[in-house]
């Protein structure tokens, strides 16, 4: 008889469907209507733009993986959401060799360096994109209009600049097509600097024209819905992001309404709605059990409506989330589950089928039964 | 889809839906035929082993006492064959040990019918004498864990027990012996409630079955309703109650949860809640056995997956070697060299076993053969670092940390793991593990873990 060959390994010996490639795939997947919706606001400039980011996040992880040093692979499409997500924060016209310097450090510093997939503390787009916010203040600064004339046949002049060489000024162009320098001011720098409001309808669809805004948010919470519903993303990090965003926004509406704008328009207005679905809920850097992630998700939207009312800068997300990643271990370590049978124990629920005691009529019965407890044993009976 | 489940009263938190495959449901149980060579593994219990009482070279018939033990915590074992005993010492065992087992080659032509037995009446019996006429069939749980059933009905003196809990869940895919017995044996099965809840002093039982058995809950009311026509059971009542399905929803202390809504303490037993539970086709083999007097010499065991040819549930003599079974159900990938697993037991919690020598034993629920196109898609699949998407968190049912646990069992802080993270409640259901995207053996990681602290401990 010959013995046939028969492996032993440990159960289980089913998998579920789900794999890091097919979460990551499907939020390319959501990420690619957002991309078009972006590159039909500002024309080939954003196309480029988001080409030549991916491209070169693509290019530090190949480099990263191959030399062994870090874990997983290129196929596993982390570094291309990586490389979206970074040239959707980047302002449509940003130099290109600018975005490519962001893309190859958002791997290298943000994910290479910790040690590749999973391993990397900080969320590695916004790694990237803090880093030309340092090393570029003006560039990042200069955005321009969306929904240009002739912005499908030409590129915004600061797009095609030299490397190391002072790129062209947005401003003259812009005065060229007869648009005023304003116009390529994002609503929270006009609010910021200029006390304009706009209007939060406007800012939720983005789609009525010449407003210096990123892809629509809401086109952002119907992707961000599609994976959520899908159980490719936690649904419960947006939620709290928006939810404590909204409501410090309003607590402080309703304390000064003068001073403060209405908290629609904090909502709707820079990157808060793509950070809270896309850059807050990466994966390594939030915290993994159920209550961290409300804690979390609170902690940024707090983070990001102080740093926009209190500080110097008019944009607060990018910050918040990194703050709140570096916290996240600690809220993990607060946050741990409580275990089934550790909690409160006699938290039976209303809804059992059958009571836990059958000889159990009545609570009148019961209290027959179990004699009351007494405060002071030997209080004399009447 | 989370949250619709919760609404409509989902029976505990978390778990998770693999697919059943559930390919012999409709199928009928179905007699295996005798085999020339049975191999009786002492140890197939939780508990001690008994002794051999037989030598070899000696007559046996089918049914007779061959093994037996004074310790408490252990059962007798029975003949399976008629035949002679051939051999005592080490065979393969299903752990990849071999183990000390009674070979016995049954008589060519033999009929089998079983000669012994003390046929008795135990309607006026006590709890006692159920229990000593329990532990005499050599019963032990056939639901997997293999636990003496006399020791599991026996109430503690400071206990008291009102509740008999019949666990008809079979969660695990592709097993449907026990989903069979309840429609095929429902007499029997509910002879076997009655047995124990006289044993245990149980005023109610309460069947949960998953709902997808609509049948099995059909069959069971009926026959419910048609035993108490003439007005109830002396011992009490018996319920049938579907529960959602999911896995683990088998597990006692989620079946419990699903029943009465009460969280079991962790590390306690159901009898604090003064519970007891069982598994159907444990109790329905009792309600066949016990008026009979005879011992535990055959199951039910399904032999399914895609490797095998005539998938069913079949009636296997205690012993079988699993070649012989998978000859008989067509396992054309065995002999074409082309089986790539042999699992006994359920696809989530069970045992991956290296050779066909082994033999049915008496926890054995089910045959798996998985073949090499089976595990292809597994196989390519590449195991990243954790990502902390947080999948296992939400499907422990347990409520525990899986991703946390798993990273400190690559560190190697067991002692952490034990202390701060509750591995002791893991019961290795394997949830975690199916969920994971990263497709890191954390049950195996846990498994390790917690050998490793039981060693320290002792």
């Amino acid at each position: 008889m010959t013995t046939p060959l028969i492996e032993i390994r440990s159960a289980p010996h089913v998998q579920g469907p789900k794999s890091v490639e097919t979460i990551m795939r499907h939020v390319v997947y959501s990420l690619l209507p957002i991309c078009a919706f972006y590159v039909f606001q500002y024309g080939i400039s954003a196309l480029a733009s988001i080409a030549v980011v991916t491209a070169a996040c693509l290019l530090a992880e190949r480099f990263f993986v191959g030399t062994g040093t870090q874990a997983g692979r290129l196929s596993d499409y982390s570094a291309v959401i990586t490389g979206l997500l970074l040239a959707l924060t980047l302002p449509p016209g940003f130099p290109l060799w600018m975005g490519a310097v962001a893309g190859l450090v958002a791997i290298a510093l943000g994910k290479a360096l910790f040690g590749g997939i999973g391993f990397n503390v900080f969320n590695p787009a916004l790694v990237g994109r803090a880093f030309v916010q340092a090393a570029f203040p003006t560039a990042i600064a200069t955005y321009t209009p969306s929904f240009l004339a002739g912005r499908f046949t030409e590129f915004i002049p600061s797009s095609l600049a030299w490397p190391l060489m002072v790129p062209a000024d947005a401003a003259a162009w812009l005065k060229a097509k007869n648009l005023d320098a304003l116009a390529g001011a994002t609503p929270l720098a006009k609010w910021k600097f200029d006390g304009v409001v706009a209007n939060a309808i406007d800012l939720l669809t983005s789609i009525s024209g010449n407003m210096a805004v990123g892809p629509a948010p809401v086109l952002i919470l119907l992707c961000g819905a599609y994976l959520a519903l899908r159980r490719f993303m936690d649904w419960r990090i947006p939620l709290a992001i928006i939810g404590s965003a909204a409501l410090t926004a309003w607590l402080l509406y309703a304390f000064d309404a003068l001073r403060y704008p209405n908290p629609f328009f904090m909502l709707f207005s820079g990157g808060l709605i793509l950070g809270a679905v896309y850059m807050a809920t990466d994966m390594a850097t939030s915290p993994v059990t159920p209550k961290g992630m409300w804690v979390y998700g609170a902690l940024i939207g707090l983070l990001t409506v102080v740093i926009r009312y209190y500080s110097g800068l008019p944009e607060g997300v990018m910050y918040a989330i990194l703050i709140a990643n570096a916290a996240s271990p600690l809220i993990e370590k607060v946050t741990q589950p409580v275990p089934f049978g550790r909690g409160v124990l006699d938290r039976a629920r209303k809804r059992a089928t059958y009571p836990l005691n059958p000889g159990y009529i009545s609570r009148e019965e019961a209290s027959a039964v179990t004699p009351k407890k007494r405060f002071l044993p030997n209080k004399p009976k009447k | 889809m989370k949250l619709l489940s919760y609404f409509r009263g989902e029976a505990f938190q978390r778990g998770v839906h693999p697919p059943s495959c559930k390919l012999t449901a409709e199928r009928k149980i179905r007699r295996l035929p005798f085999p020339p060579r049975v191999t009786v593994p002492l140890s197939q219990h939780i508990g001690k082993a008994p002794r051999p009482i037989v030598r070899v070279g000696q007559e046996v018939v089918r049914g007779q006492p061959i093994a037996r033990s004074d310790e408490w915590l252990s059962v007798p074992h029975h003949a399976p064959l008629s035949g002679v005993v051939e051999f005592i010492g080490l065979r393969p065992g299903m752990r990849g040990t071999w183990i000390e087992s009674i070979v016995i080659a049954g008589h060519p032509g033999a009929t089998q019918e079983d000669l012994w037995g003390m046929p008795r009446d135990l309607s006026q019996a006590t709890g006692a004498d159920i229990l000593q006429a329990i532990w005499d069939t050599g019963m032990v749980g056939l639901g997997g864990a293999a636990f003496p059933t006399h020791a599991k009905l026996t109430v503690p003196k400071q206990a008291k027990v009102h509740t008999l809990v019949v666990n008809g869940c079979e969660c695990e895919p592709y097993l449907t012996c026990d989903h069979r017995v309840m429609v095929e044996q429902a007499a029997d099965l509910i002879a076997g409630i009655r047995y124990a809840m006289r044993a245990t002093g149980a005023v109610r039982a309460i069947i949960g079955v998953e709902d997808n058995k609509p049948d099995a809950v059909a069959t069971l009311r009926q026959s419910i309703a048609r035993a108490t026509a003439g007005g109830g059971f002396a011992e009490g009542e018996i319920h049938v109650e579907a529960v959602p399905t999911k896995y683990p929803q088998g597990a006692e202390r989620m079946l419990i949860m699903a029943l009465f809504g009460a969280e079991m303490p962790a590390g306690g037993l159901p009898i604090s809640l003064g519970m007891v539970v069982s598994n159907v086709g444990t109790l329905a083999a009792l309600g066949a056995l016990l008026p009979a007097g005879q011992g535990l010499t055959e199951r039910v065991v399904t032999v399914t997956g895609p490797g095998v040819a005539r998938p069913g549930d079949y009636r296997v003599v205690l012993g079988t070697p699993l070649k012989f079974v998978l000859d008989y159900a067509g396992a054309p990938a065995v002999d074409a060299m082309d089986a790539r697993q042999v699992i006994l037991g359920g696809p989530m919690m069970g045992q991956a076993i290296a050779s066909l020598d082994v033999p049915i034993a008496k926890g054995v629920s089910g045959v798996l053969v998985f073949r090499h196109e089976d595990m292809a898609e597994r196989e390519g699949r590449q195991t990243y670092p954790c990502i902390k998407c947080g999948e296992c968190v939400e499907s422990c049912p347990m409520g525990l940390n899986p991703s946390t646990l798993g990273m400190l069992a690559a560190k190697r802080q067991y002692e952490e793991m034990g202390e701060r993270y509750f591995l002791g409640d893991c019961f290795e259901c394997g949830c975690c593990t199916y969920v994971c995207p990263s497709n890191i053996p954390l049950v195996q990681q846990f498994r390790v873990a917690k050998q490793i602290l039981r060693e320290k401990a002792a």
